[in-house]
C-alpha cells in the first residue's frame, strides 16, 4: 500500500477561511493524521453542509462533497449504507448541524451509522457574518441579538448523548496534539463517532474559548480525560474530580488521596453524562473544569451492517431475486 | 330494473361501499383479480377517507371501490355505475348520484336498522331502500344473519364471526356474475395462514354467499360478460404504484447497479416503499427516512456511491425535497424523484387524485433547474415510465420527475408485462482511471458528464452545490462561466428529446386535437370515440414526456384546428403548450379530486367545436 503524507492530502485550492481562522489548524491535522490511518484515499469521503467549516472538503485531496445546509449528515447516511467499506467523514457547524440539520445528526446517532461527525463549534454564525448560533451563550450580544441572546443554548454533547450516540468527544483547535489524537480515537471506533471541536472564530467571535486554550487559565479550566485513570486537573495536576455517590465534586488530590478519585470509564453511560453536564456553569453551586477527551464510547450494531445483513439474508431465503418471477407476479392468464 | 335472464352484457360498472372498516377495497380487490384471471379488461378505482377509521356509519367515512370491466376494451373505472353494493345507509346515500337508471342495488339489510339510518342522516322514518325501489332493482341481503348462520359452528368470537361478512357478498356477486371462487379461497388461505381458524371462517363465508345465489336463483338473474379480446400475450393485474416499484428494480438490474430507495410515508406514494421493501432480495436497500428532506439528500449521498437512487412523496413532500433536488441537478448525478400527486396545496387532499404539480415539477426549484419530467397515464404504463425514467436519469446523468397520481396510483387494470431480456438496455457512465487528472465536468457530445465514484483511485474529486467551473468542476464565481454553465445544464436537459420517441395523435389532422398528460389518459380516450360516433374529426395525443416535449409536438399541433387541454387541476400543461407553441390552445379543467368523466370531456370538446 502507497504510504502518504500530509501533503498527499492537499488539493490546489486556495483555502479562503479568514486569516487567523481555527479552521486552518484543524485542516492541517486532520491532513497530519490521515496517513496513519492506513486508509486508500480513494476510499475516504468528506461530506459536508453549509458554512464556514464546510468547505473542508475541497481542501481535502480525497472524494468529497459540499452538500447543503443542515443534510451532510443525511447525505452521509445515504452514502454509507450503500457503500459501508468508504471511510466517511462529516464536517459540519454549530449551526449547520444543531440548527437547520439537526433532526438529521440525532437520526444518524440513534442508527450508529459508522461515520465519524466533525463538528466545529464557534458559537456563531461566521458565513452569514455575525449572528447567534445554537451554541451562543445567553446574553451574548451579536448583530441578530442587539439586546443579548434569549435562547438557551444547546450543549452538543448531551444533545448526542440523548440521541443515543455511541462515541462522544470533545477537543480544540489550539491543542494540535489532543486533536491529533481525538481524531485517531474518531476514526478507530466502530459506529457514530461525534467530536466537538472548539474552534475560534477570530473575526465574529473572537475569544469564545479563550478561557480553555490560554496558558494562564487552561490548567484550571479544564481537564483532560484518559480512560481508566482518576480524573486530575489543574497546574502538576494537583486538582481532581471525585463522586459523592453521584454528585461530582473538584478536591484537591493529596488531601483526598488519589486512590479515591473518579476513575474515568468511557462505557460509563451515567458518568458520562455527568462530565458532559460540566458545561452549564456550576453544577449544584460548583465551578467545575470543562472536560475535553472521548466522554463516551460503547459498541451498538451499526445501521449499514445491519441492512447489509438483511439483503444477504433475503437472497439466502428467497434467493438472488429473479426479475421475470416478480414481473409476473402470482396469476397470469393467456389471452391467444 | 328489467335485467334479462343471463342477461348478456358488454361491461359493467360496479361500486363496493361500506364502512371503512367493513373490508371494502379487500373485496374489491379480490374481484378484480378473480375478473382479470377470468380474462375481462379492466380498471380500478378506489376511493376512501383520509381517515384509518372515519366515523361509523357515517356518509364521510364510507369507503368505495369502483371497478369497470367487459368483454371490450376498457380505459376508465366507467362513469356512472350498473351495480351499487352497499354495506350501510351512508354507502347508499353517498353513491346514489353515481348510478346509471334502472341499475341493480345490492344491500345489506343490517346496514339499514334505526341507527345507520340515523348515522346516514335520514331524519324522516322513511326507508331509503323502499324509496328506490321505485327507480332501481334492490336486493336486500340479511348478511349478518346469513354470515353468523354459516359460522354457527365456528369458535371464533361473534366479532370475529362479523368480520367475514364482506367475503358473504364477494361469494354472492362472484354468483351473480359466474365468477369462479379459486382464487379468493387460494388468496383467504394464504393472508390467514398463521390463523387457519379465520381463514376457514372466511372460505365457508364466501361459499355460503356464492350458495345463497344458487338456492334463491330464481329471485334474481345471474349477468354474463364474455371475456375480453385484448391483444395476444402474457397478462396479469397491475396496481400503479406496484407498476412503479417494479420498473425501478427492473432498471436497476438492467443497469447492473444497486437500488437505494430513500423515501419517508406519505399517501399516496407510500405503497412503493412497501412493495420495494419486499424485494432485499435484489439487492434494494430502503431506507425509511427521517423526513423527506432526508429521503432525498440519502439518495444523493448513494447516488454519489453509484447507486441508482431514487425517491418518492407526494406534492408536499416534493416541496421539501426542491433543494435536495437542485443540488442533485448541480452535482449531475443520475436521481429518479417520483411525485404520487394528490389534491393541494398544502396537505390538501390527501386521499383525492389532482395534476396540480407540473408546475411544481418543472418550475420549483431555485435558480435555472430544468430537469426532465415523465408523466405516467394508467397503471399498465407506470412500470414502463419508471423504467425509462431511470434509463434517462442514468444515461443523462440528471435528476429526472416522473408524476403519476392518486387515481393511478391505487388503479388496477391488466398489463401485458415483458420479459427481463426484452428491456432495452441501460448504459452506464461511470469513469475510468486516467493518464491525466480526472475533469468532473468535461462534457461528451451529449453534454453528460461522467460517473467518478468512490474507490476508484486517481479519480478523487470533490462536488458541490456552488456554482462549478466549466470542465475541472472547481468553485467558480466567474460570471461568464456562470451563464455558460446554466446554459449547458439546460442544453443536457432539452437534448433529451433526441432519444425520446416522437408525439403520435391517433388521426394526423382534424378539427379538433385532445391533448392530455397522465392519468386523464382513458376518459379522453373514452370520450373520443364518442365524439367520432358523433361525428366529430377528433384526434387524440398524450404525453408522456413534459420536458423536454417531443421534438414534432408543435407539427402535431398545427395539424389540428383546435386543440383542447382536459387537465385535473386549473391549467397547467395548456399555460406550457401556449406559451412555447403560440397555439390557442383552451384548458378544460376539473379539480374536484375525481377524475374526469369521458361525458365530462366530450361536453367540453363540444363547446370547443362549437365557438
Amino acid at each position: 500500500m502507497t504510504t502518504y503524507t500530509a501533503k498527499d492530502f492537499s488539493t490546489d485550492q486556495d483555502v479562503r477561511w479568514c486569516p487567523g481562522c481555527g479552521d486552518y489548524s484543524i485542516l492541517k491535522q486532520v491532513q497530519t493524521v490521515m496517513p496513519e490511518l492506513g486508509i486508500p484515499k480513494e476510499d475516504i469521503v468528506f461530506i459536508s453542509g453549509i458554512g464556514c467549516s464546510s468547505r473542508f472538503p475541497y481542501y481535502m485531496n480525497t472524494y468529497g462533497m459540499h452538500s447543503i445546509h443542515g443534510r451532510a449528515t443525511a447525505v452521509a447516511t445515504g452514502l454509507k449504507s450503500s457503500r459501508p467499506e468508504l471511510s466517511v467523514w462529516i464536517i459540519t457547524g454549530d449551526g449547520d448541524s444543531l440548527s437547520i440539520g439537526g433532526n438529521h445528526l440525532i437520526h444518524l446517532l440513534r442508527r450508529n451509522l459508522d461515520v465519524n461527525i466533525m463538528l466545529f463549534n464557534n458559537e456563531i454564525y461566521g458565513l452569514t457574518k455575525g449572528q447567534y448560533s445554537p451554541t451562543s451563550q445567553m446574553g451574548k450580544l451579536t448583530k441578530s441579538s442587539p439586546m443579548g441572546v434569549i435562547d438557551h443554548p444547546f450543549n452538543p454533547l448531551t444533545l448526542a448523548l440523548g440521541a443515543d450516540a455511541t462515541f462522544i468527544a470533545r477537543t480544540m483547535d489550539r491543542d494540535p496534539k489532543h486533536l491529533r489524537e481525538i481524531l485517531l480515537r474518531t476514526h478507530n471506533h466502530k459506529g457514530s463517532s461525534f467530536l466537538e471541536i472548539y474552534q475560534n472564530c477570530n473575526v465574529f467571535n473572537d475569544g469564545a474559548f479563550t478561557i480553555f486554550t490560554d496558558k494562564k487559565s487552561k490548567a484550571l479550566e479544564t481537564v483532560f480525560l484518559e480512560h481508566g485513570k482518576p480524573i486530575v486537573f489543574g497546574e502538576g495536576n494537583t486538582k481532581g474530580l471525585a463522586l459523592d455517590c453521584l454528585t461530582p465534586k473538584v478536591v484537591d488530590v493529596e488531601e483526598y488521596g488519589i486512590d479515591n478519585l473518579w476513575v474515568h470509564d468511557e462505557t460509563d453511560l451515567t458518568k458520562a453524562n455527568l462530565l458532559a453536564r460540566m458545561f452549564d456553569g456550576p453544577l449544584n453551586g460548583v465551578q467545575f473544569p470543562r472536560p475535553f477527551g472521548v466522554f463516551y464510547a460503547v459498541n451498538r450494531p451499526c445501521y449499514e451492517d445491519l441492512m447489509t445483513a438483511q439483503i444477504k439474508n433475503a437472497k439466502e431465503l428467497k434467493g438472488e431475486g429473479d426479475l421475470d418471477a416478480i414481473l409476473g407476479g402470482k396469476n397470469t392468464w393467456e389471452v391467444k | 330494473m328489467a335485467l334479462l335472464k343471463d342477461n348478456k352484457r358488454e361491461k359493467v360498472t360496479i361500486i363496493f361501499a361500506g364502512d371503512s372498516g367493513d373490508g371494502i377495497q379487500l373485496t374489491g380487490f379480490e374481484f378484480s383479480n378473480t375478473t382479470a384471471l377470468f380474462g375481462n379488461d379492466l380498471s380500478t378505482f378506489p376511493d376512501f377517507p383520509a381517515e384509518i377509521r372515519a366515523p361509523q356509519g357515517t356518509v364521510s367515512g364510507v369507503s368505495g371501490f369502483k371497478i369497470n370491466f367487459g368483454s371490450t376494451e376498457i380505459f376508465t373505472p366507467g362513469g356512472l355505475a350498473d351495480v351499487l353494493v352497499a354495506m350501510n345507509a351512508a354507502a347508499l346515500k353517498k353513491n346514489l348520484s353515481q348510478l346509471k337508471k334502472n341499475s341493480l342495488i345490492i344491500a345489506n339489510e343490517a346496514g339499514f336498522d334505526a341507527r345507520n339510518l340515523k348515522l346516514a342522516g335520514h331524519i324522516d322514518a322513511a326507508d331509503p331502500l323502499k324509496e328506490q325501489e321505485a327507480h332501481h332493482q334492490v336486493i336486500k341481503l340479511d348478511v349478518t344473519r346469513l354470515t353468523r348462520e354459516a359460522l354457527k359452528d365456528s369458535e371464533l368470537s361473534m366479532k370475529e364471526r362479523d368480520r367475514s361478512r364482506n367475503m358473504f357478498v364477494l361469494g354472492f356477486i362472484y354468483w351473480l356474475f359466474h365468477r369462479e371462487l379459486s382464487h379468493t379461497e387460494k388468496f383467504i388461505a394464504e393472508k390467514f395462514k398463521k390463523n387457519p381458524e379465520v381463514a376457514n371462517a372466511n372460505i365457508t363465508v364466501l361459499k355460503a354467499g356464492y350458495s345463497y345465489g344458487i338456492t334463491t336463483e330464481s329471485a334474481y338473474e345471474r349477468i354474463n360478460i364474455e371475456p375480453a379480446s385484448l391483444p395476444k400475450g402474457v397478462y396479469r393485474n397491475i396496481v400503479g404504484n406496484e407498476g412503479l416499484s417494479l420498473g425501478l428494480v427492473a432498471a436497476a438490474q438492467k443497469s447492473g447497479l444497486e437500488l437505494f430507495y430513500g423515501s419517508y410515508p406519505i399517501t399516496p406514494a407510500t405503497d412503493i416503499l412497501h412493495h420495494l421493501a419486499r424485494h432485499k432480495n435484489f439487492g434494494v436497500k430502503t431506507f425509511q427516512a427521517e423526513d423527506e428532506i432526508a429521503a432525498a439528500t440519502s439518495v444523493i449521498g448513494a447516488s454519489f456511491g453509484g447507486d441508482l437512487g431514487i425517491t418518492a412523496s407526494s406534492g408536499p413532500g416534493i416541496a421539501l425535497k426542491a433543494e435536495a433536488i437542485g443540488l442533485a441537478l448541480m452535482l449531475e448525478l443520475p436521481m429518479v424523484i417520483i411525485n404520487v400527486q394528490r389534491g393541494g396545496p398544502s396537505t390538501g387532499l390527501p386521499t383525492k387524485t389532482e395534476q396540480a404539480d407540473l408546475f411544481q415539477a418543472m418550475y420549483g426549484r431555485n435558480g435555472e433547474a430544468p430537469l426532465p419530467v415523465l408523466a405516467v397515464s394508467s397503471p399498465a404504463d407506470s412500470f414502463s415510465t419508471a423504467y425509462e425514467a431511470c434509463k434517462i436519469a442514468i444515461e443523462h446523468m440528471t435528476p429526472v420527475m416522473i408524476l403519476s397520481d392518486g387515481y393511478i396510483a391505487n388503479g388496477a387494470e391488466p398489463w401485458r408485462f415483458p420479459k427481463k431480456a426484452d428491456l432495452e438496455p441501460i448504459k452506464t457512465n461511470f469513469a475510468k482511471p486516467i493518464e491525466e487528472a480526472y475533469m468532473p465536468y468535461k462534457r461528451d457530445a451529449n453534454g453528460v458528464r461522467q460517473w467518478a465514484i468512490p474507490g476508484v483511485a486517481g479519480l478523487e474529486h470533490r462536488l458541490g452545490g456552488l456554482e462549478k467551473e466549466d470542465i475541472t468542476g472547481n468553485v467558480s464565481y466567474e460570471a461568464d462561466n456562470h451563464e455558460i454553465m446554466v446554459k449547458q445544464r439546460a442544453a443536457k436537459v432539452d437534448n433529451i428529446a433526441n432519444f425520446i420517441p416522437l408525439l403520435k395523435s391517433d388521426i394526423e389532422e382534424g378539427d379538433l386535437l385532445i391533448l392530455g398528460w397522465g392519468s386523464t389518459y382513458g376518459s379522453i380516450k373514452v370520450a373520443i370515440d364518442r365524439l367520432r360516433s358523433e361525428g366529430v374529426l377528433v384526434g387524440q395525443a398524450h404525453l408522456r414526456h413534459l420536458n423536454p416535449f417531443p421534438k414534432n409536438l408543435g407539427e402535431v399541433l398545427s395539424k389540428f384546428k383546435h386543440v383542447l387541454i382536459p387537465e385535473m387541476n386549473n391549467g397547467q400543461l395548456v399555460q406550457l403548450i401556449r406559451a412555447k407553441y403560440l397555439v390557442d390552445a383552451k384548458g378544460l379543467n376539473k379539480i374536484k379530486g375525481m377524475p374526469f368523466l369521458a361525458d365530462e370531456i366530450v361536453a367540453g370538446a363540444m363547446a370547443v367545436i362549437k365557438e
